[in-house]
């Protein structure tokens, strides 16, 4: 059904189409982000010795998201005096319009995917760049010292960590020879999950990807304990949201990313093919949220010098060596057999 | 044409890394500190003065909120300053409970230290571990005083309540769980590479440079100087208690962290060795007179407490007030290396530094 509409040509029906498939994409994202932020709370709480929360729905807490929600809404918009007012109030948005544009390449199962485009990690990571710029906007235009750091922070560890990221990916690309998230998955179904193939490029991956996401241990754009909370200090009430729901629809994104690129998307494990792609791909999924909220229990934060030499002296030159030894695995692979 | 420009940047009196209403005023060129300046008093409430107008007894509620992480010791120092001018005796039982209360307190002080330290790098769960041993000490102290936090527990010439039934023996089963728990501990943290590499080398000074600036406690120990006045100036019945002093060489932030961490162990021994010592029966209470009266004279005395040497001293001019009541308060003395530290480091380096000399900011500024 997705490709018969992706090839139609554009009309009034196929929009209306869009439009509504794109919404139900918007409330499952939100869903998600209701229940990731949920679930990262019981997960923590249950690894430091306490409940979460367990008060509003039930002892599971069900609705503490919703309700917090409702207050972010209810709150006072603050705008300091002194900030500089029009970027103050476009830099959350600048910050989130990228992060849902990203979903739109990401293929959930061989079927329901809205754009399958030829080169789409290439899109997937141009416009998740896009937000470290709504992060140093706001750090300037807060005309806060403490928003100041942390926007000069989130600019320089995005920036350095995007390297090793797409070069880490690189490896993939040659052995599957697309830039189309689909074909990857496919070439995954012709010989085994890339974790496999690519162990070195997935954990080059996955650090430079928490450092993407500025979760722990690379929180240090928002550091709480040096910067209060870097970029976003100044703001409250729903812009402060905006900029938290990026997060998690940016954690939402890497971690389907992750499955496509790693963990061979919807594909089933064998013999287990009658349990349905997409079911697949939301036990994956669900793995790839978890590694990231066991991270955020266990490791301390880097230091900002130490986050620039890891990731270029170290992230780097393992993810250059990846290529190389990658290619010429493939070279010598294709010559013999 | 491209400018850069010094920043001025008040870190505190509120700020989450600054273990309370510590400010510091940094001068910072993008995130390298180029002076560091800091400014205390938002939370003097000026003890000593209100001593003066004050009986004895009456005074150790107040010692209580000087360092409120590890009262127990506050309590101690003030008791037995008077006790010295007046020439008391006191009971075995009564020391043993007071060396028992008083080293839970400091294994409570070092767990909150850590805690709140981990807490200051970015690692949340170690805290959480960190309260939740405490809880079981406080529980502990709870049941022998009624208090959590601010103990009010000593007494001139004793303790003010004995230990309740079965108290010893809970307190004695609590010491092999500690024990595991620090293993865990160690196992979780101290020998993470992103842990180590924040802390290893980083504020580093010397052994004389500790002795210059007059550090005491782990920030001194941390060097290679071997003061305890546990082992050097026995004061109660610490002279009967077999334990090691703990000293680290290196002098930066990790030699402290380890100090305080092998502290705790440290505290474990010479509890069990007072639970098994302690005395069956006998009097919580040495003989003194209604209203205590030191007789005219002074006194200094000093103790170990967590964070170094607390010493207390009293003027007396034979009335039931002090004519005057000083503390050697060692958070304010061993804040006093800070701003030598800071000069060119990073702001991430500042919470570091700051929380490994683990200073109490009540305590501080008295």
């Amino acid at each position: 059904m997705m490709e018969e509409l992706l090839h139609s040509s554009p009309g009034l029906v196929n929009f209306g189409i869009f439009f509504l498939l794109g919404t139900v994409l918007l409330l499952v994202v939100l869903g998600f982000v209701t229940y990731a932020i949920l679930a990262e709370r019981k997960v923590l709480g249950f690894m430091q010795n306490r409940m979460g929360p367990n008060q509003l729905g039930g002892k599971w807490g069900l609705l503490q998201t919703a309700a917090d929600v409702l207050k972010l809404l209810l709150k006072e918009d603050t705008i300091p005096k002194l900030a500089d007012k029009p970027l103050f109030i476009i830099a959350p948005v600048i910050a989130f319009a990228p992060s849902f544009m990203v979903l739109a390449t990401i293929p959930f199962t061989d079927k329901l995917q809205f754009a399958d485009i030829g080169v789409g990690l290439l899109y997937y990571i141009a416009i998740s760049g896009l937000t470290t710029i709504g992060a140093v906007t706001a750090g300037w235009a807060s005309n806060n010292k403490y928003a100041l750091l942390g926007g000069m922070r989130a600019a320089a560890q995005m920036i350095s960590y995007e390297i090793p990221l797409v070069m880490s990916v690189l490896g993939i690309i040659l052995l599957s020879g697309s830039l189309n998230l689909n074909d990857i998955v496919a070439a995954q179904a012709d010989t085994a999950w890339f974790i496999f193939l690519q162990p070195v490029a997935f954990f080059v991956f996955l650090i430079a990807a928490t450092a993407e996401l500025t979760r722990v241990p690379f929180d240090l754009v928002e550091a709480e304990s040096e910067l209060i909370a870097g970029f976003h200090v100044e703001y409250s009430g729903f812009r402060w949201a905006f900029f938290m729901l990026s997060e998690y629809v940016y954690l939402f994104a890497m971690s389907a990313l992750v499955t496509i690129l790693f963990f061979g998307g919807w594909l089933p494990l064998p013999f287990l093919g009658f349990i349905p792609g997409a079911i697949w791909f939301a036990l994956k999924f669900s793995m790839v949220v978890f590694i990231f909220i066991w991270f955020r229990a266990t490791f301390p934060r880097l230091r900002a010098d130490h986050l620039m030499e890891f990731g270029w002296k170290v992230l780097v030159p393992i993810a250059l060596a990846n290529i190389f030894l990658t290619a010429l695995g493939k070279e010598l692979f294709e010559y013999f057999f | 044409m491209i400018r850069t420009e010094e920043m001025l940047l008040n870190m505190g009196p509120q700020h989450p890394s600054t273990h309370g209403v510590f400010r510091i005023i940094l001068k910072i060129d993008g995130e390298t500190i180029i002076e560091a300046k800091p400014v205390i008093g938002y939370l003097h409430r000026g003890t000593e003065k209100l001593a003066e107008d004050l009986q004895y007894t009456q005074i150790i509620p107040y010692t209580d909120r000087l360092d409120y992480i590890s009262a127990m010791t506050n309590n101690y120092v003030l008791c037995h300053a008077v006790e010295t001018m007046m020439g008391l005796e006191i009971p075995d039982r009564a020391e043993y409970l007071r060396v028992i209360a008083m080293e839970l307190g400091r294994i409570v002080s070092h767990l909150v230290s850590w805690g709140t330290y981990l807490l200051d790098l970015g690692a949340t769960t170690p805290f959480l571990y960190a309260f939740r041993e405490r809880e079981a000490i406080i529980n502990l102290i709870n049941e022998l005083c009624g208090a959590r936090l601010t103990f009010n527990y000593m007494r001139v010439g004793g303790v003010k309540w004995d230990a309740p039934e079965g108290w010893i023996e809970k307190v004695r089963d609590f010491i092999p769980y500690m024990r595991e728990q620090l293993a865990g501990y160690h196992d979780l943290v101290s020998g993470n590479e992103i842990f180590l590499s924040r802390v290893k080398g980083v504020g580093k000074y010397t052994k004389e440079e500790a002795i210059q600036y007059s550090l005491s406690g782990p920030t001194l120990r941390c060097t290679g100087v071997k003061w305890d006045l546990r082992k050097d100036e026995p004061y109660s019945i610490y002279n009967r208690f077999d334990f090691d002093v703990v000293t680290r060489e290196t002098g930066d932030c990790l030699s402290r962290y380890e100090v305080r961490l092998e502290e705790i162990e440290q505290s474990l021994r010479i509890v069990e060795q007072a639970v098994e010592q302690f005395p069956a029966e006998g009097e919580i209470l040495a003989k003194v007179p209604k209203i205590i009266k030191a007789p005219k004279g002074e006194a200094f005395v000093r103790i170990e407490s967590p964070r170094g040497e607390i010493g207390c001293y009293i003027a007396s001019d034979g009335k039931k007030e002090p004519y005057r009541l000083k503390f050697r308060r060692p958070s304010f003395y061993n804040l006093q290396i800070l701003p030598k530290l800071l000069k060119g480091e990073n702001i991430a380096n500042l919470i570091a530094i700051l929380g490994a000399i683990d200073i109490v900011l009540g305590e501080v500024d008295g």
